[in-house]
């Protein structure tokens, strides 16, 4: 029997972006309510098909978040959605964290949850760090990175396409116009893009399965973090709305759109 | 980090590639980092690679590794970490493109320090301007301790260079070493039309094109532009994901942008609300993207494609 291998996804509660989304008075989002982020749906395909690929293998996707309690329904979904175990970190010395402290948390969760895990077999387990390629919120996209400098493991960001072959990860990736196939081994971080998978809905079976699955809070104390160790080093100055495009002209296609609008492109010296 | 009243301030730049001329977002950003402080190059290229593009008026130095180091090497990031050391930079800047993104996400660690990313714009007073959320929002945030470390969007400013003498060249005791095998890479497909993030014109392509994008092509042939799409048209393969605009896909900010049988969704807006002009064809009256369209036309695109062309080639005679 090969060692186990144990895949740590991410996955963050976002606010739904289909809704307005608001700020509080301390120009934080307001995340009192959310959904599990979309792109956080495809780490999780990419983790369900490796695990589906490795049959003769124990292998384990532990969804992870770090977030207010609510965020306990991203893991939900995760859950739903094939995961098998999920923890949350909320701390409220987290609220207004930015790249840094926020990957100083997420990586302190990964050790945790990786430490904790008990497996069947003897063999230390492998592991995988996989997540999105950027948060639906935050959009940076940096935290993957930085989750691999506080791991010390390589971090292979914005994958099209990820697969495990004989025990080794193969991920492509586009970096300066061209995509680069790349083999590392384990374990490492790699970010998954919208472009890698086609992520699946939970059936109801799975739905009902998911009721059963275990999931676990920490507070900041029980990942090892101390407050200070969190405090964000990017300071906020001000938010402002984007102010809205002033309303343009729309005109119904009678038979003659098409030459209105090369009429309206002359007038603005664009033709 | 207060960058006015410590005079003039330190600003390494990572370009964490060179080809034969710079890219229009590694002039924006050289033309940035000029108006903040004294300019200094990072790179993992070679030393005669880089040399040539970089003589540029207003670079001053340029460090190097020992051999080429190439992204995701995070070689490259213990380059960068001597470059900070050896320049005394107080500002550090990249170009928006995930390579860069790594590099100075891992920088920060080390340093202790915040992390800006796709910044619109940088103030010499330390403060650093964003679009978030989709473009919903614009955040203006600053250093709270340590040295600035930002990527900056392409599209926010003119880059205005001037040639100048051969840079001194540096090279840091730094090697490559790769925790990876390259086993493959492969060009993305060149289209033959100008690069999407810096094209004039763009015409995009949306699920209304139900798969077929020859009239879209025949219309950006006669705009000498360059071809977009919404994620639906990218998904379904009618046109490679590099031309996909939007949250997850490249930013532009062309002159004219012409939305063809997109919906108009917040992410795809996201990549696209701040051209200078945007006209939308889209036979759903209550399509979004009529929101924000200086010029719309409710129709169905197969009539008024056609027609746009063939008025296109009538003017020109
Ligand atoms: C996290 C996240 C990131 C995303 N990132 C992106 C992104 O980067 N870019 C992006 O584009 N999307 C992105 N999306 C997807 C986005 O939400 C929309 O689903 C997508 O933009 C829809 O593409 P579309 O407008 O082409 O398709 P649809 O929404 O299906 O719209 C098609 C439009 O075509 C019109 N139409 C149909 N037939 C014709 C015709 N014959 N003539 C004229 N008009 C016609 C219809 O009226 C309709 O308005 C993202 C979504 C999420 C959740």
């Amino acid at each position: 029997m090969p060692a186990p291998l144990h895949i740590i996804t991410l996955v963050k509660w976002v606010p739904d972006s289909q809704l307005e989304r608001r700020f509080t008075q301390e120009n934080r989002l307001d995340r009192s309510e959310g959904i599990l982020g979309e792109l956080d749906e495809y780490p999780l395909e990419a983790a369900l098909q490796i695990k589906e690929s490795l049959t003769d293998r124990e292998v384990r996707v532990s969804a992870v978040t770090v977030g207010p309690e609510g965020a306990s329904a991203a893991l939900k979904k995760a859950l739903q959605l094939g995961a098998d175990d999920g923890f949350r970190l909320t701390d409220d010395a987290l609220a207004g964290a930015d790249v840094w402290a926020t990957s100083a948390a997420a990586a302190a969760l990964v050790r945790t949850v990786r430490d904790q895990a008990d497996f069947e077999s003897d063999d230390d387990a492998e592991w995988l760090v996989l997540t999105g390629m950027a948060s639906e919120d935050g959009e940076s996209g940096a935290v993957p990175a930085q989750i691999g400098e506080r791991l010390g493991i390589p971090a292979l960001t914005q994958a099209v396409e990820i697969g495990l072959q004989a025990e080794h990860l193969v991920v492509s990736r586009i970096s300066g116009g061209a995509i680069q196939k790349l083999d590392v081994a384990l374990p490492a971080v790699v970010s998954v893009t919208d472009q890698a998978n086609d992520p699946r809905y939970p059936n109801f079976k799975a739905i009902m399965a998911a009721k059963k699955k275990p999931v676990s809070a920490f507070d900041l104390a029980d990942v090892g973090l101390a407050p200070a160790e969190t405090v964000p080093k990017v300071e906020l100055v001000n938010v402002r709305q984007r102010a809205a495009r002033p309303a343009g002209q729309v005109v119904t296609d009678d038979g003659a759109g098409g030459k209105k609008i090369v009429d309206y492109l002359a007038k603005e010296r664009l033709v | 980090m207060s960058m006015a009243t410590s005079g003039i301030s330190q600003v390494l730049v990572l370009l964490d590639r060179v080809n034969e001329s710079l890219t229009g977002a590694q002039a924006e950003l050289l033309t940035i980092a000029e108006r903040l402080g004294d300019v200094s190059v990072v790179s993992g290229a070679s030393a005669e690679a880089a040399a040539g593009p970089l003589s540029i008026k207003g670079v001053r130095e340029v460090y190097v590794g020992e051999g080429e180091i190439l992204p995701p090497d995070v070689a490259l990031v213990d380059l960068l970490e001597t470059a900070v050391k050896e320049s005394g930079a107080s500002v550090i800047l990249g170009t928006d493109t995930p390579d860069a993104v790594d590099a100075l996400a891992r920088l920060a660690v080390r340093l202790d320090a915040g992390l800006i990313t796709s910044a619109t714009g940088l103030d010499t007073d330390g403060t650093v301007t964003k679009s978030v959320l989709a473009g919903e929002r614009t955040t203006v945030s600053r250093a709270a301790e340590g040295p600035l470390i930002a990527t900056v969007k392409p599209n926010i400013v003119e880059a205005l260079l001037e040639g100048g003498a051969a840079p001194e060249v540096t090279a840091l005791p730094v090697k490559p070493a790769p925790g990876f095998e390259v086993l493959e890479t492969a060009e993305l497909p060149k289209s033959g039309r100008p690069p999407l993030a810096e094209a004039r014109v763009v015409v995009a392509a949306g699920r209304g094109v139900d798969g077929d994008l020859t009239l879209v092509e025949e219309l950006a042939d006669e705009l000498g532009a360059a071809i977009g799409a919404s994620r639906a048209a990218t998904d379904a393969g009618w046109v490679h994901h590099s031309a996909q605009v939007g949250q997850t896909g490249v930013t532009v900010s062309p002159q004219l942008y012409i939305s063809v049988g997109i919906s108009g969704a917040i992410q795809q807006k996201a990549g696209m609300q701040t051209a200078d002009v945007i006209v939308a064809i889209n036979k759903d009256e209550d399509a979004p993207v009529f929101e924000i369209a200086d010029y719309g036309v409710v129709g169905d695109l197969n009539d008024v494609l056609p027609q746009m062309v063939e008025e296109l080639r009538a003017r020109k005679g």
